[in-house]
């Protein structure tokens, strides 16, 4: 294999373990924030629009761990800035 | 590899050091509809019991906002409103115009949000200056004691990096899966996508408001919490 095709390989390998080991934890972390939320609203019913509030809030900061690992990976796959790189510099040898 | 860009920054016009790109324009776009619409209604406002459409429509907007802000804060909302209210209203019309076909919302580039964001970074101190006076302001930054001051200025650095990722990051998956979907679904599933991101779109725009509420309200809030507590101790 050539360093381009190498390159495209461990990218795209790298992308898919990301985003797949990236939202493991805000998954699980979503999923009790909601089910504590749920259990408080049952509680205390009145309270509902405060929780859901900062249920909302609280998640998109959650969230925003697997958004970093999602963008990354989209990088790796659409903007890649090594692949460019070394694409000149394949051409520039031939 | 071309096929999906995930970032509307390619240049559509170009005349010698200035160029035209998608952002600019549609950016460009948003803010004369929010201009034109809000100069439309309040060329002829009423404060009688008959009211315009329209005026109706802005008077439910505003008194949400300033609810919002009043219960977010605790504080007054007046002075935040302006600042937290325009972030909110040109992010929530730049992701819902996402339905209208040929369009790309400017928050789906990296750098739309990062001025967002910048914005905020900005707005924290000059409302916790004006609120509280430039030394009680700096000294938050030693508070509970000098060795936490590197940490303090970059938790102020990365909240305002993962307020620029994560309203970027979500508009542009949005825009990703429904191009990636339309490659192998077409017909009903690119639909469904994009009803969720009109939703992600809202969600998104409401968090950005009151992050950027919750930062300002933090920077102004020590001072006052303090000077209650004196009273109520005296």
């Amino acid at each position: 294999m050539d360093t381009n095709a190498v390159i495209a390989a461990v990218s795209i390998f790298t992308a898919g373990l990301t985003i797949a080991i990236g939202s493991i934890a805000p998954a699980l972390g979503e999923g009790r924030a909601l089910a504590q939320a749920l259990s408080a609203i049952a509680q205390q019913p009145d309270e509902a629009s405060t929780i859901t509030r900062t249920l909302f809030v609280g998640l998109a900061m959650v969230e925003s761990t697997a958004i970093y690992c999602f963008v990354v990976s989209m990088i790796l796959i659409f903007a890649n800035p090594f692949w460019n790189h070394f694409l000149q510099a394949s051409a520039g040898t031939q | 590899m071309n096929g999906i860009r995930i970032s509307p920054d390619a240049a559509l016009w170009q005349w010698g050091p200035i160029v035209l790109n998608r952002t600019i324009l549609y950016t460009w776009l948003v803010m004369a509809l929010l201009v034109l619409v809000s100069w439309l209604v309040t060329r002829r406002l009423s404060t009688g019991i008959k009211i315009s459409r329209g005026q109706n429509l802005l008077e439910i907007i505003v008194m949400g906002l300033r609810n919002q802000i009043r219960e977010v804060s605790q504080q007054e909302p007046g002075r935040f409103l302006p600042f937290v209210g325009t972030l909110f209203l040109f992010i929530v019309v730049a992701n819902i115009l996402s339905i209208v076909p040929g369009y790309v919302a400017p928050t789906s580039s990296l750098l739309t949000t990062a001025a967002l964001a910048v914005c905020v970074l900005v707005a924290v101190p000059v409302y916790g200056i004006a609120q509280q006076g430039l030394l009680a302001y700096l000294k938050q930054y030693v508070r509970p004691s000098v060795f936490m001051l590197p940490f303090n200025i970059i938790g102020e650095l990365s909240r305002t990096l993962a307020l620029a990722v994560r309203l970027y990051g979500n508009i542009m998956s949005g825009t990703v899966i429904a191009a990636i979907l339309l490659g192998f679904a077409p017909l009903f599933v690119p639909v469904l996508m994009q009803a969720f991101g009109l939703l992600t779109g809202v969600i998104q725009a409401y968090i950005f408001a009151v992050l950027a509420m919750v930062y300002i309200a933090s920077a102004t809030q020590a001072h006052e919490k303090r000077e209650q507590k004196q009273e109520s101790g005296a």
